[in-house]
């Protein structure tokens, strides 16, 4: 039984790279384990006594920022080991995604400037706009302004290549951190600690530390369950459309008591309130404990998915009126730059979590399985 | 809620029903009972905010009398197992009915931590051993003393930090107020009873210097730096009654290059009992075995406060490294002994000497990490009694030792009531929690968990004697 300790890091020896300054502070966590009850990071961090990149990748991922465990820190600064595990390991994940993303300038670009997401969003508006004044309507509803097949042109395209894009980069992940093949029971086990956002509880259901410092609030939670489940309202409510149009030649414009309808408005209310807690949230948090260099991004995301779920209820609306045309042209216009930037913006932070909690649940699964075949 | 407020001035004119000194476990839980009773409270913390709290900062959990399950703790743990577990760490060197008294108001202390925002957690990885006997704090001591500050303040006590008390006025049997001294200010602070909370002297290396020889400059604090001992200091010069031997303070062998202050837990280094150690002249000078580490890790401190220069280095091999928890410095590694010794600036002769004699003394047998497996060397001076296996595969690794004081024994006496005594008996309106009386009950050695036993229980009373007495 050997350990190469040679990827031990000096605890004094603070790193400007992400992974390596992320390796340090582990380490300490690891000799001291005073947070051990917060989340998941900490007992796969006393699974083992060294830890790889990939380890440090996986770890980072499973962070959710909820701070509790630096306002725990005995050691934050001005203490010579400066711990500050929610900034060490946000920083190693959002250079992870960045590292994932294909292609990877584009990661870079739309995670650290807000303005790159707002000029994304303008162009797409102004597409839509030149698209609708250019390409004549047919039928009902928004039909008449931007007829079905043009729509499916520009959308079947927007939607499929950011997710050929998001296989790619989940790949790599699953390479680095040394993932094996997937077993159900790890996508139950994840999905289901995804659907309750179960790591933002605190560990006791007290909440997480994101906005008011040492006291505990679940005020981020319920925000991020907003945006979740809104964001998975619309979604549904797309899919649905989609398939009573050609399943069921049923088409747009849907009453209120339609399904699409019954879905996507109150999953847009839920979208809109959500993004604004979110917003209202981050303006109180303390932004040295969030990825360094990525909050005006962050925020820009989260206006813009603010601003896809706020357009879609005002398209529906001012339906029939003469506003019809340009708030079609900003809602399709935001669902546009929403999608093309999904790999590389806040938005692919889901879909690597979901790794990382199936990658956690098949390493806990496997372990288990070790120990029971030991004993 | 009141805002922590430092501006002296203010602090001054403001009438104060108590005002205690300190900021950790124990004034804190005087501060909470004082102000539900009704008081005006007022802390004084030396430290500045981000380092509030004293050594309960580096605490991790709550030593805690219970018949049957009791929040995290599992089974049962009664007044007679912890009073002997006490005094067998203290060799009696501890005061029965105040031990027995702190003992048995343990048990209701641990729902009023809950109640008053302390979260806990089931035992730490690596630390089974203590789920029936301690009650982890969720995220550590830091934590507990957030949420105690939340709940203060939330009870309107009002916190100044970086005040530092420099002396008890006291007029016959009475406190009159506390000369401080706040952002280079000094101030006098009035009140009707103080609660004196503010932890030993381990922090004063003058001091200790003196107490123990010139050798304690050498030693690391595993604590605070702001434990220095000003108030304990001019209270004996008032004579006050003391406890605890003056010239002893509480060590282990921790990591040599840890920092000199505040290093807390994470120094710790557990590969001893796997190891040979060796001083700076390469000779060993104890049995590395003798029993498993957390029994033997305060004999270390002493051990090597003994060596020359207050340092020993620990030794193992390539089959040892994985067999302990994880040291949070990486080990000074080589693919020989004479490299090694080179690494480490330690005569290379004597120490492959040292290490070939203890290979050659070595016998086989049955090596079992987890527990006393009786693998003993033959006809070596000192013996190793336990896991003596040669240390013969590289790379070998060394880390430093160097001793780590955890606290100082000598404090205040007090009775049942917390209260302070000096050389005519009990003071009317002095009361005394946490380190700086905690001699009475460990006067020598130390259990897990216990220092924030003492601070909790004699905290609390504290604080309702105090109360009682502005009534
Ligand atoms: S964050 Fe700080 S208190 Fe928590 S485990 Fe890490 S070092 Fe310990
Ligand atoms: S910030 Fe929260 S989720 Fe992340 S490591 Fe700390 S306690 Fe865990």
């Amino acid at each position: 039984m050997s350990l190469d300790v040679s990827l031990q890091t000096d605890p004094g020896a603070i790193s400007d790279d992400p992974v390596i300054e992320a390796r340090r502070q582990i380490e300490i966590c690891n000799a001291c384990r005073y947070c051990e009850g917060f989340c998941s990071v900490f007992p796969a961090i006393t699974r083992d006594k060294v830890f790889t990149d990939g380890d440090v990748t996986q770890l980072a991922n499973l962070c959710h920022n909820c701070r509790g465990c630096y306002y725990a820190c005995q050691y934050t600064a001005p203490h010579e080991f400066d711990l500050n595990l929610p900034a060490a390991l946000a920083a190693a994940r959002v250079e992870s995604w960045e590292r994932f993303a294909w292609p990877a300038g584009l990661a870079h670009l739309f995670q650290t400037r807000g303005e790159a997401l707002a000029v994304a969003l303008v162009a797409g508006c102004a597409l839509l706009f030149a698209l609708i004044a250019m390409l004549p309507g047919e039928g009902a509803g928004f039909y008449a302004w931007l007829s079905h097949g043009a729509m499916v042109a520009i959308f079947l395209p927007a939607f499929l290549l950011p997710l050929l894009a998001i296989a790619l980069g989940l790949r790599r992940y699953w390479q680095e951190v040394g993932g094996r093949p997937v077993a159900v029971a790890d996508l139950v086990a994840a999905f289901g600690s995804a659907a309750r956002l179960k790591n933002l509880s605190g560990g006791q259901g007290q909440g997480c530390n994101f906005e008011k410092e040492d006291r505990y609030s679940d005020a981020r939670r319920h925000a991020h369950h907003a945006v979740m489940y809104g964001f998975l309202l619309c979604f549904a409510a797309t899919c649905v459309a989609t398939i009573l149009h050609y399943g069921f030649a049923m088409k747009a414009p849907y009453g209120f008591w339609s399904l699409p309808k019954l879905l996507g408005v109150p999953g847009g209310v839920l979208l809109v309130l959500g993004c604004a807690g979110m917003l209202a949230l981050r303006s109180r948090a303390d932004p040295a404990l969030g990825a360094p260099g990525r909050s005006s991004a962050e925020r820009a995301f989260i206006w813009l998915l603010g601003f896809v779920g706020l357009t879609g209820l005002l398209l529906y609306a001012l339906r029939d009126t003469w506003l019809t045309g340009p708030m079609l042209a900003l809602h399709l216009g935001s669902v546009l730059a929403f999608f093309l930037l999904t790999p590389y913006s806040k938005m692919a932070h889901g879909f690597y979590r979901l790794a990382a909690l199936v990658r956690e649940a098949q390493i806990v699964r496997t372990s288990a399985a070790a120990d029971r075949s030991e004993a | 809620m009141m805002k922590p407020s430092s501006d002296p001035l203010r602090l001054q004119s403001h009438e104060w029903d108590i005002v205690i000194a300190g900021g950790g476990n124990a004034a804190l839980c005087a501060a909470i009972e004082g102000a539900e009773a009704g008081a005006k409270v007022l802390i004084l913390e030396a430290a500045p905010e981000v380092y509030r709290g004293g050594n309960s900062r580096h605490t991790r959990n709550f030593r805690c009398m219970h018949h049957g399950p009791l929040g995290p703790l599992v089974g049962t743990y009664d007044e007679d197992e912890f009073w002997q577990d006490l005094l067998r760490v203290t060799k009696g060197e501890t005061d029965e009915d105040l031990a027995r008294h702190c003992i048995r108001m343990s048990a209701e202390c641990l729902p009023w931590m809950q109640a008053h925002g302390v979260r806990f957690q089931p035992s730490l990885a690596g630390t089974l051993s203590l789920d029936r006997t301690n009650a982890f704090f969720l995220g550590g001591g830091k934590a507990l003393v957030n949420a105690y500050y939340l709940t203060a303040q939330d009870l309107g006590v009002t916190v100044a930090y970086d005040a530092q008390v420099r002396h008890v006025a006291i007029d016959g049997k009475r406190a009159t107020h506390l000369e401080v001294e706040i952002a280079g200010q000094r101030i006098d602070i009035a009140a009707k009873a103080f609660v004196l909370a503010a932890g030993g002297f381990q922090a004063d290396l003058d001091w200790l210097a003196r107490a123990w020889g010139p050798a304690a400059r050498n030693f690391l604090i595993r604590g605070t730096p702001y434990n220095r001992g000003v108030v304990l200091k001019d209270m004996q010069d008032q004579d006050a009654q003391m406890v605890g031997d003056p010239t002893q303070c509480h060590a282990v062998a921790i990591d040599g290059r840890a920092p000199k202050y505040d290093g807390g837990i994470v120094t710790r280094l557990d590969c001893v009992p796997f190891s040979i150690v060796v001083n700076k002249d390469a000779k060993r000078f104890y049995d590395e075995g003798e029993d498993v580490w957390p029994k033997r890790y305060a004999i270390w401190g002493r051990l090597v406060a003994a060596q020359p220069d207050q340092v020993a280095y620990s030794i193992i091999d390539s089959r040892s490294i994985d067999l302990f928890m994880p040291s949070v410095y990486p080990p000074v590694a080589a693919d020989s002994i004479g490299e090694l010794a080179v690494k480490l600036g330690l005569p290379a002769a004597e120490l492959a000497e040292t290490v070939a004699g203890f290979n050659a003394a070595c016998r086989p047998g049955r090596f079992h990490p987890q527990e006393l497996d009786g693998v003993a060397t033959e006809g070596l001076e000192p013996a190793k009694t336990n896991w003596a296996r040669p240390i013969a595969e590289p790379p070998f690794y060394a880390y430093a030792l160097r001793p780590g004081v955890t606290f100082t024994y000598l404090g205040l006496k007090v009775d049942r009531t917390a209260r302070v005594s000096g050389p005519d008996g009990p003071y009317d309106n002095i009361w005394s929690a946490g380190e700086m009386m905690a001699g009475s009950i460990l006067g020598q050695g130390y259990m897990a968990g216990t220092g924030m036993t003492i601070g909790t229980v004699f905290g609390r009373i504290a604080g309702q004697e105090a109360a009682k007495h502005v009534a």
